[in-house]
């Protein structure tokens, strides 16, 4: 974010874009934390729900971060909690998939072998690829000399296979989550991805320019 | 340029499907003579126990999985076939032993078993069951409830001769 956008944020708007971010996050959280089915769920199924709803609702945070869309953040302490809101992601996934497993291996086996009878586990097992590959690139990026440009076309692609992959897989899914909030939070990460993606591609492009 | 490829391209792949489902309409009216055999499903043996006991209905009760097993071929009834069932429902998992259990076909080779509401789970109401050999080949099916409303699901058998 440049120094005039941040001028021109008002305190008033501030607040505003923050809680209506935090209330972005809530609602859908909060509308699963009602589903009758954790009446029928264990612990650990329950725990490996919200971490895939948690690993969606971060997805609205991360292209939000790297933008530079929230205001009161310096560009730099964006950029870190953009790499700090990315491990909890892989932290997220990490214990969906796990806790999934522990609920009932056969089923999260066929997934990752891409043979389960259920289609969204596909779409599911390639954005969690996507998170790793994502991570992977982010811890090497120095040793292997990744610059700029080559560094923007990745990440930003693999960016957009989370954000569709996940996006269809929650979409599919009947489960904790509340039809009308989870299409919400969907659009929402949907929206907030393509503008930052389209951003980013233009401001490459205005550079690359003469 | 790029255009033409891609248009010659998808030209090919639907002229080959439309061959492909031809030639398999050209095919199929042959084995039409004879039931053909239910295949067994994707995911269908997933949290399979082997040996689930014969019950008079599973825990509590309330839903209804129902059928029909029949031989392929000449589609006869096949009568006293143990066909076995087990769901993630609000008495419990799909791993969980009091989920499962086991009922025979009556002579018209229907069979029906009471068992607890079927909620979903891993994204789908979904039910499953097994015919586990004897004298016809072992078939798992993993049918889904339309809607998770529902109080009752059909599954149908057409077993195949060992």
């Amino acid at each position: 974010m440049s120094a005039l956008d941040r001028s021109a944020a008002t305190p008033a708007r501030v607040w505003l874009i923050w809680v209506a971010l935090v209330v972005a996050l809530a609602v859908p959280i909060a509308a699963a934390a009602a589903s009758p089915l954790l009446a029928w769920r264990g612990p650990v199924y329950i725990a490996a729900g919200f971490a895939g709803i948690a690993a969606l609702a971060l997805q609205l945070v991360q292209p939000l971060l790297a933008g530079g869309h929230l205001p009161g953040l310096s560009a730099y302490r964006g950029r870190r909690l953009h790499r700090w809101v990315g491990a909890l992601l892989v932290l997220a996934v990490v214990i969906h998939v796990a806790g999934l497993w522990i609920t009932s291996p056969p089923d999260v086996v066929d997934a990752l072998l891409f043979r389960s009878p259920t289609p969204f586990s596909n779409w599911g097992v390639i954005a969690m690829a996507a998170v790793f590959a994502v991570a992977l690139l982010a811890l090497l990026r120095r040793r292997l000399r990744i610059g700029p440009r080559l560094w923007r076309i990745v990440h930003m692609t693999l960016a957009l296979v989370i954000v569709l992959g996940s996006i269809v897989h929650a979409v599919l899914i009947e489960g904790t989550m509340e039809t009308m909030s989870k299409v919400a939070l969907c659009a929402l990460v949907f929206v907030a991805t393509a503008k930052v993606v389209a951003d980013l591609k233009g401001r490459a492009k205005r550079s690359a320019s003469p | 340029m790029t255009d033409v490829r891609l248009d010659r391209r998808r030209l090919m792949a639907v002229g080959g499907c439309a061959l492909a489902s031809g030639m398999a309409g050209l095919v199929l009216p042959v084995r039409a003579a004879g039931l053909a055999p239910t295949p067994s499903m994707a995911g269908g043996s997933n949290n399979y126990r082997p040996g689930a006991p014969i019950v008079e209905r599973i825990g509590g009760g309330g839903f209804w999985m129902t059928g029909t097993v029949r031989r392929a071929g000449d589609g006869a009834p096949l009568a006293g076939q143990r066909i076995q069932i087990w769901a993630h429902t609000t008495e419990g998992y799909e791993s969980d032993q009091r989920s499962h259990g086991a009922t025979l076909t009556d002579a018209n080779g229907v069979f029906r078993l009471e068992m607890p509401q079927i909620v979903p789970a891993f994204g789908q109401p979904h039910g499953h069951l097994a015919y586990d050999g004897g004298p016809y080949r072992t078939v798992f099916l993993r049918p889904v409830m339309p809607s998770s409303k529902d109080k009752s699901l059909e599954a149908h058998f057409v077993l195949e001769p060992v």
